[in-house]
């Protein structure tokens, strides 16, 4: 095949890492608002129709939603497989609790209402609530660590190393990072509790949204800074080639400086925290106006600029190594082949479009709020 | 037996990849069957196939959520325990798995929702569609995984590229097509619908011999015996295919199979059963069936299939050759980048056989300096366990005729009996429903288990795929699986018997109604009769 070459491969790495962040905020902006209905469950709703009410405004689309993680994880398999093997292996025992919470969410929409009895039923909310809360803070942890870098190093046969424990990586920037992750989460799934469903549950899942919003500003502000005073960033410190082989080991990277620098560098970048501020403001309002649609986008404006604004001040790096900063992997050496990565962008090209068509058309299906009758009166086929 | 982590990171692997696969067979055959249920019920308008459909789609659901949730860890854990592998091989295993969840599994998740809560939100066909779409994306996702399967059995179109030290992909197509992973799709596939046609077959029964939703059961029969004698036959006649592609591709997986430790004259039999023995090298209390595996193995009465003493000997020398390609890689990576065309070309000549090399990493650390001795037992390394591979092997086949006799049977007494069954053998598709199950787990393992020592066959061996992990750790979280999972299948057993035992919905005024419509029609057209 040579139709690869009519891409660069610096362009193709570019993209991938582009498609990564459409991956992860496709993920935080679908899944999440279940993450977050999840969390909010054993709160927003306390008798059982009220539950079933809430659950069932995520239930017909929650599986499509969680194929967004599942595809991520295939694509930084296929598109940045060091990043897999170094990431997943590192976070050994979150990547753990982040399944066995995933797990958990699953089976506790589908089973739930299955049978008649009370602990059953209350036995399965908290399942729930751990499927959403759980995931939520890990993922937020995970990114604080990444920010901060992590401790790995890769030998000679690029075999990579993890030296950290487990509660190593519950440090304070990462947790903070970790309640940034729950708060946006929270606002997101009370912004579309708000949208899709009525009455009380709708009223406590407005009052919860207004707290998540201001919390989502205030940790995400507190972060912000933190990163700026007290988290060292990486850099390369000889020439790098943008379309060289896949090899950390093959470029000089020190620890040091301010990741701040890229908003001197690249300014431009300053649109990602002006839409995570805004757009959690918006959302405050939007609660407060009960302009359901609104809210809903507003609270997907502000998650976007939250991860966009991660990826786009670490640049290019995507995973530093803290003991061993060469070991970094960045967008120029951590990736596919040339190949690999252009046969991976022709089928992304064909298949994303049709993707959103159908994904579009399902939530226009079930478009509408569910209400209580709904539940009772099809008490037999819903969750 | 004192486990190392490698041996705990096999076990996870084994422990949830065949958890996993309790939940997809099922899933695979019994999306299908609701299709063509719900599809007989737009053409007719009969209600009683909507209540089939909604019927057989409850217990899909319930068994198909499992199936997702265990896929999570599938597609997480190469990542988190099996490091290097992810490393070593990820630009070409990664892309099938990504195209998995483009393709197949965004369609069949986004779907399953608008199939149970869909209903009354659009029209009939337009259901009907979502269902089919539902199976189309279940079957496609078994299609991409067992490219990604078939290309660990059978690595063709990827080369190693000495710089980043992995396997780098040099023809999509090739892995596309790999005639390996082909034949294994339609095995897996076809298996499927066999396991969900003895499952609708068995629970039917269960209902005839009970004498309750007759008129369902006997329907569901209709259906799944001839649906399932289909697979049935396609099963067979597949599985045979992906015998004869081993044949060129996994010789060593073949013989052990056959427990065939010398090579036979051409044409070899076929051992009906038999006891391997590894110390003795040879196949104790044989029953053979002259002729036949030669014809099957090769399609001729000319080819030879090597043993597995021959096949030793040829894994030798091709350590020796791999131990040329590791030093000249070890060459490459010390002149940094300035390495000449001549060390590439010198590397490039055996860089085939490396993954050879590495079998001596278990027992030295530089296999340039691996002892004759060494190098003998690393060849010995590459017989898989015959003993269990040998008996696996023949409860599938064994299994794979029983399920033709059984939806023969029921096919014949379905079509030209009246729908008349006997009682024992309504007992007996009762009792067959877990023997699908036994027999695709049986198959895995000889697929899997038969591929060892290598997790890519012939380029990386498993131990060298491990991550860097603590004993503690693996453990920790194998008995976190084991655990989770157990209470998993518990749960999941007892809302199915549940809702078996609670039968379909029956709506029987609408029945009614439509019984009236119906006779309503026939009557008017007898009376019309006369006047034409």
């Amino acid at each position: 095949m040579i139709l690869h070459e009519f891409v660069d491969f610096e362009v193709l790495r570019v993209i991938w890492w582009a498609l990564l962040g459409v991956l992860l905020i496709g993920f935080a902006l679908t899944d999440g608002f279940d993450l977050g209905v999840g969390t909010l469950l054993p709160f927003v709703a306390r008798t059982d129709l009220e539950r079933r009410m809430a659950i069932n405004t995520v239930g017909p689309v929650w599986e499509g939603n969680q194929v967004w993680f599942i595809l991520g994880g295939g694509a930084i398999f296929a598109a940045w497989p060091p990043l897999y093997a170094v990431s997943f292996s590192g976070f050994y025992m979150a990547m753990f609790l982040i399944l066995a919470a995933l797990i958990l969410r699953p089976v506790g929409f589908k089973y739930r209402s299955k049978r008649e009895s009370e602990t059953w039923r209350s036995a399965w909310d908290w399942a729930l609530f751990v499927g959403g809360f759980v995931p939520a803070l890990v993922f937020g942890v995970a990114v604080g660590n990444v920010l901060q870098g992590v401790p790995f190093r890769l030998t000679e046969d690029l075999m990579p190393i993890y030296e950290g424990g487990f509660f190593g990586l519950l440090n304070p920037y990462a947790l903070l990072a970790g309640l940034v992750s729950v708060s946006m989460l929270v606002m997101h799934g009370a912004a579309w509790l708000v949208f899709k469903s009525e009455g009380l549950v709708a009223d406590r899942a407005r009052e919860f949204g207004i707290y998540a919003a201001f919390a989502t500003i205030a940790t995400y502000a507190l972060a912000g800074l933190w990163l700026a005073a007290g988290v060292d960033a990486y850099a390369f410190t000889g020439a790098v080639a943008p379309d060289g082989p896949s090899n950390p080991l093959m470029s000089d990277v020190a620890r040091g400086g301010s990741w701040m620098a890229a908003y001197a560098e690249r300014p431009w970048i300053v649109v990602a925290p002006v839409m995570a501020f805004l757009g959690a403001a918006l959302a405050v309002l939007g609660f407060r106006a009960r302009k359901e649609g609104l809210t809903m986008l507003a609270s997907k404006l502000s998650i976007t600029g939250i991860i966009a604004s991660v990826g786009l001040t670490m640049f290019p790096f995507i995973l530093p190594s803290s003991i061993d900063p060469n070991s970094s992997l960045t967008v120029w050496d951590s990736s596919s082949s040339h190949l690999t990565l252009f046969v991976m962008l022709v089928s992304a090209v064909i298949f994303m479009p049709l993707i959103l068509v159908y994904t579009a058309w399902v939530y226009k299906v079930l478009w509408g709020k569910v209400t209580a009758r709904d539940v009772m009166d099809n008490s037999d086929s819903v969750y | 037996m004192e486990l190392d982590i490698v041996e705990l990171s096999r076990l996870q692997f084994a422990m949830t990849a065949m958890f996993h696969f309790l939940f997809v067979p099922l899933t695979l055959g019994l999306s299908v069957i609701v299709a063509i249920m719900e599809t007989v019920y737009v053409m007719t308008n009969r209600p009683i196939w909507r209540q089939m459909t909604k019927f057989w789609a409850t217990l899909f659901g319930i068994n198909f959520v499992l199936g997702v949730a265990t896929g999570i860890t599938m597609e997480f854990q190469f990542g988190m325990n099996w490091a290097y592998y992810s490393h070593y091989v990820g630009d070409i295993f990664g892309a099938p798995l990504a195209i998995e969840g483009l393709m197949a599994f965004f369609l069949e998740a986004t779907f399953v929702g608008l199939m149970f809560f869909g209903w009354d939100k659009m029209s009939k066909v337009t259901h009907c569609v979502v269902t089919w779409l539902v199976a189309i994306g279940s079957n496609f996702s078994a299609l991409w995984i067992l490219i990604a399967n078939g290309w660990m059995q059978n690595p063709v179109g990827a080369v190693f590229n000495p710089v980043t030290m992995r396997m780098e992909m040099t023809s999509f197509f090739d892995v596309m097509f790999n005639h390996v992973a082909q034949a294994k799709f339609v095995h897996t596939v076809s298996a499927g619908y066999v396991t969900a046609s003895v499952f609708v077959l068995g629970v039917s029964a269960w209902y005839l011999i009970k004498g309750r939703h007759e008129a369902l059961a006997r329907r569901s029969i209709a259906v799944a015996a001839s649906f399932g004698l289909a697979s049935a036959l396609s099963v067979v006649v597949l599985g045979d295919e992906s015998g004869y592609s081993a044949t060129h591709s996994q010789k060593m997986k073949l013989a052990a199979v056959e427990g065939m430790w010398e090579t036979y004259e051409a044409p070899a039999p076929f051992k009906l059963v038999g006891l391997p023995d590894r110390e003795a090298r040879e196949t104790k209390y044989a029953v053979q069936i002259p002729v036949a595996m030669g014809l099957l193995g090769t399609r001729s009465l000319t080819e030879e299939m090597p043993g597995i003493n021959d096949l030793v000997k040829e894994a030798e020398v091709r350590i020796l050759n791999g131990i040329v390609a590791y030093d000249a890689l070890m060459e490459i990576r010390a002149a940094k980048g300035a390495a000449t065309p001549e060390m590439i070309a010198g590397f490039e000549e055996h860089s085939a056989d490396l993954g050879y090399a590495f079998l001596l990493k278990r027992y030295v650390d530089d296999p340039r300096e691996a002892t004759t001795e060494q190098i003998a037992m690393a060849a010995e390394d590459t017989i898989p366990g015959v003993l269990p591979l040998f008996w696996a092997f023949r409860v599938m086949v064994g299994l794979g005729f029983m399920f033709i006799g059984v939806m023969l049977f029921f096919f014949i007494r379905a079509n030209f009996y009246g729908m008349r069954f006997p009682r024992w053998s309504l007992w007996a598709a009762v009792f067959a429903i877990p023997t699908p199950w036994i027999a695709a787990e049986a198959g895995w393992f000889v697929a899997e288990f038969g591929r060892q020592p290598w997790t890519v066959d012939g380029v990386l061996p498993t131990a060298l795929s491990v991550s860097h992990l603590s004993v503690t750790q693996v453990a920790l979280t194998l008995a976190g699986f084991v655990t989770f999972y157990s209470i998993l299948f518990i749960i999941e057993m007892g809302l199915m018997i549940k809702y078996i035992r609670k039968g379909p919905f029956m709506d029987v005024s609408e029945t009614e109604a439509w019984n009236r419509r119906h006779n309503d029609r026939l009557s008017g057209r007898t009376s019309q009769q006369p006047a034409e």
